[in-house]
């Protein structure tokens, strides 16, 4: 698979990014979001309608991310990054790992993984200044690497490839003098947990649309508190799936550094129900 | 078509996109004390001189202010932002369309300006929420200010 490979060369590619390029651009602190668990610029579950990084219209930006979450009866861990040209395109590569720390030897497996690529193009608008914020459509292809478990429990693909258009907007001074995100997603996915299971299923093998929304509120311009919400499909007949939410702290220092703690619900995986657990997640960005 | 919605999902979720949608039209909150908590006309001169002190050492934008006025443009700025937070000035200057035409200024520009004012605003002790009434004041004239042709040449 080409793209298998693409991370490692995202990660040279940035790590020997001449300095000049490696200069934070001039977006607002905050305003490249952090990294979500499919490498999208966003929150920790949802995507956003900004793109990574600090680049705008005559800068490169880009970020790197580890996001790791200790659940119940599994561990989610994500390696991803991105690059943003212009604060027009965002191009993100994202490898995911769900350890199955109670199924596995059950399973005769130890983790579930796939790839995420993915583009999200700025339609228009600016998160900040644009009255009705900022919209962007954004394709993820995925590919599950791990597909005998998902084959085995009824999953139709290995491949599958999610459309979403987002909407983001900071209201300035929205409540009580503090600026307050709200962000809202349509999503088109035959994915079965994220992919991380497959995509398609005996139950249902035809797309859904499926909403996502976060709102946060800005306590100062480092700190972000607020929640998160994602629905998902439900195509597989073994066990049924649950939409996920978290609370989330977000503490952005400077434009270099980011890092979001939370608590994360991502329901019933695989039947073993109610799967929560802390997450964190940490990005570098310019 | 829109699988699974449970009510109350959907009404949360509607709720936010509405929000979206909606916050824009709500009216300004009353009781304006913007004027007052950006430190009446004196603080708003300190906050605007420190601001184009970062200015002229700002790589990004140093060069459009090459050559202006710093003075005039110092009297004309803070008066505006006085007369936006709702103070007792009259502002005397251009518009903003005549002021910035033809300056080719980008959203980088922009960005790199208002940095420099929060930067500016910080290092006055400019409280959090004054700051952002005065940002989300001075957002709405982004349109007046970002890539402003030059104005067409007059026939007299
Ligand atoms: C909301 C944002 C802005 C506001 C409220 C604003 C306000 C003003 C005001 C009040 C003046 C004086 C006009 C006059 O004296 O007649 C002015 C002039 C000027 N502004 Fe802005 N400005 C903004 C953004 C920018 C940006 C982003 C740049 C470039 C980086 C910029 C560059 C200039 C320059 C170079 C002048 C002097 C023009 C001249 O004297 O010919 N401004 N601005």
């Amino acid at each position: 698979m080409p793209f298998t490979r693409f991370l490692p060369w995202l990660l040279v590619a940035l790590a020997s990014a001449p300095p000049a390029v490696a200069e934070p651009g001039s977006r607002l602190w905050a305003t490249g979001g952090v990294t979500t668990i499919e490498g999208a610029a966003g929150g920790g579950l949802v995507p956003m309608a900004v793109l990574t990084g600090y680049a705008s219209d005559r800068e490169w930006g880009g970020s790197v991310a580890l996001s790791h979450a200790p659940l119940d009866d599994y561990t989610v861990d994500v390696v991803a990054g991105a690059l943003n040209w212009h604060n027009r395109i965002e191009i993100s590569a994202a490898r995911q790992t769900l350890d199955l720390d109670t199924l596995g030897a059950a399973l005769n497996q130890d983790d579930l993984q796939q790839d995420i690529l993915g583009a999200k193009l700025r339609l228009t608008g600016d998160v900040l200044y644009s009255p009705y914020g900022q919209w962007s459509l954004g394709v993820q292809y995925k590919h599950n690497r791990t597909f005998t478990v998902p084959d085995a429990v009824g999953a139709r693909d290995v491949r599958g490839t999610d459309v979403y258009l987002a909407g983001t907007k900071v209201f300035l001074a929205g409540l009580f003098g503090r600026n307050v995100l709200v962000n809202g997603v349509v999503r088109g996915t035959k994915a079965n947990q994220g992919g991380l299971l497959g995509f398609g299923g005996d139950k249902n093998d035809s797309y859904d649309a499926v909403l996502e929304g976060s709102a946060g509120v800005f306590i100062d311009r480092q700190w972000l508190v607020g929640t998160e919400y994602r629905q998902k499909p439900d195509n597989l007949g073994f066990a049924r799936e649950e939409d996920g939410y978290d609370l989330f702290v977000a503490w952005v220092p400077e434009r270099h550094l980011a890092v979001t703690a939370a608590w994360v619900n991502l329901g019933s995986i695989a039947g073993l129900d109610d799967q929560q657990g802390a997450y964190l997640s940490l990005q570098g960005s310019f | 078509m829109l699988r699974r919605l449970s009510a109350r999902k959907t009404f949360l979720i509607v709720g936010l996109l509405t929000m979206l949608a909606g916050c824009q039209s709500a009216p300004p909150a009353s009781q304006d004390t913007l004027y007052n908590d950006l430190g009446e006309r004196h603080g708003i001169a300190r906050f605007v001189k420190d601001m184009l002190y970062i200015v002229v050492e700002d790589d990004r934008i140093a060069e459009t202010f090459r050559g202006v006025d710093i003075a005039s443009l110092h009297r004309n700025l803070t008066d505006q932002i006085c007369h936006l937070a709702n103070g007792p000035c009259t502002y005397n200057g251009r518009s903003m369309t005549e002021a910035h035409a033809g300056l080719g200024i980008d959203e980088t520009d922009f960005n790199a300006l208002v940095e420099d004012l929060i930067l500016a605003m910080e290092q006055n002790q400019v409280p959090v929420s004054a700051q952002n009434r005065l940002l989300n004041r001075l957002a709405r004239l982004h349109d007046q200010v970002v890539r402003i042709p030059e104005a067409r040449p007059t026939t007299h």
